[in-house]
């Protein structure tokens, strides 16, 4: 079946390279318009969103990774260097 | 005062248990960063403490002009070029592949092929940490100039600014290569949730 677009909407292919910029807050107010209005009728699309949302969550969890016990005894080890300097 | 604030005042008070968590609270980010522009893990390793030696040496100077992260990371970028045995950085910003493959889109550009429903599972997996294995590998893979901008945006939690100017490129290019990373990503988690 062949969708026939509106001529000020965007289509999905579209949707998914402009997100970025509309979660930085980078799309013009006439630009974020069409976005707000493609998402509100378009599940997939809402869907996408959810998902960059996530991996932008995700990505963040690699933070909390533990530093391991060698490299903490080597900054403790930075740190004692440096105050040495200081006296 | 922020969590580096906080920590920061405690280093300075000589409390060595605090620069330790400092250091741990940076340290992923720190080490990726470096690797990009070394060649080993090794050597990222070490340029990672000389620019905490800098920093402990220069805390006195430090007033708070910029934040204490991009004031960290810019010793980072400067000591890992400096170090840099790979010269030849690809700077291309544009990897030329879309964020999702045409195929997955009819000739209107409507979605012929959806995203599949994974959200819900993947956070309760994330949030057992089973997702960071493939983020890992999927953050290694990426070009260096992506990978650079998605640390420090996602893993580090700079702002646009000030990844911008740690790694001395545009507002623009900045939001390109965080968007190549993020759909790279979103892509290895669709495909780590079994789809397509």
């Amino acid at each position: 079946m062949k969708v026939l677009w509106r001529k000020d909407e965007l289509p999905c292919r579209e949707m998914v390279e402009l997100i970025t910029d509309y979660l930085e807050g980078a799309l013009s107010r006439s630009q974020r318009r069409r976005f707000e209005a493609h998402l509100a009728g378009c599940e997939h699309c809402s869907e996408y969103l959810r998902q960059m949302r996530l991996t932008i969550e995700a990505t963040g969890v690699l933070r909390e990774q533990d530093l391991t016990a060698d490299m903490q005894a080597e900054f403790g080890e930075i740190y004692r260097r440096w105050r040495s300097e200081d006296e | 005062m922020d969590a580096d604030g906080e920590l920061l005042a405690r280093v300075r008070a000589g409390e060595e248990a605090a620069f330790v968590a400092l250091a741990a609270r940076h340290h992923t980010a720190m080490l990726r960063l470096a690797r990009s522009f070394v060649a080993n893990t090794h050597v990222a390793e070490e340029v990672v403490q000389d620019t905490w030696l800098v920093v402990l040496r220069g805390l006195e100077g430090f007033e708070g002009r910029s934040t204490f992260r991009g004031w960290l990371f810019a010793i980072l970028v400067n000591r890992a070029r400096s170090t840099g045995e790979r010269e030849h950085r690809s700077v291309a910003v544009a990897d030329g592949r879309p964020a999702v493959s045409g195929s997955r889109f009819n000739a209107a550009g409507a979605w012929a092929s959806p995203p599949r429903h994974w959200v819900e599972e993947s956070e309760e997996r994330m949030f057992a940490q089973g997702l960071a294995p493939s983020i890992d590998a999927a953050l290694s893979a990426l070009p260096s100039l992506q990978r650079d901008v998605v640390v420090l945006r996602d893993i580090d939690g700079l702002s646009g600014q000030e990844a911008c100017e740690v790694l001395e490129i545009s507002e623009a290019n900045q939001r390109v290569l965080l968007h190549r990373a993020r759909s790279r990503l979103r892509q290895t988690l669709e495909a780590e949730m079994g789809e397509v």
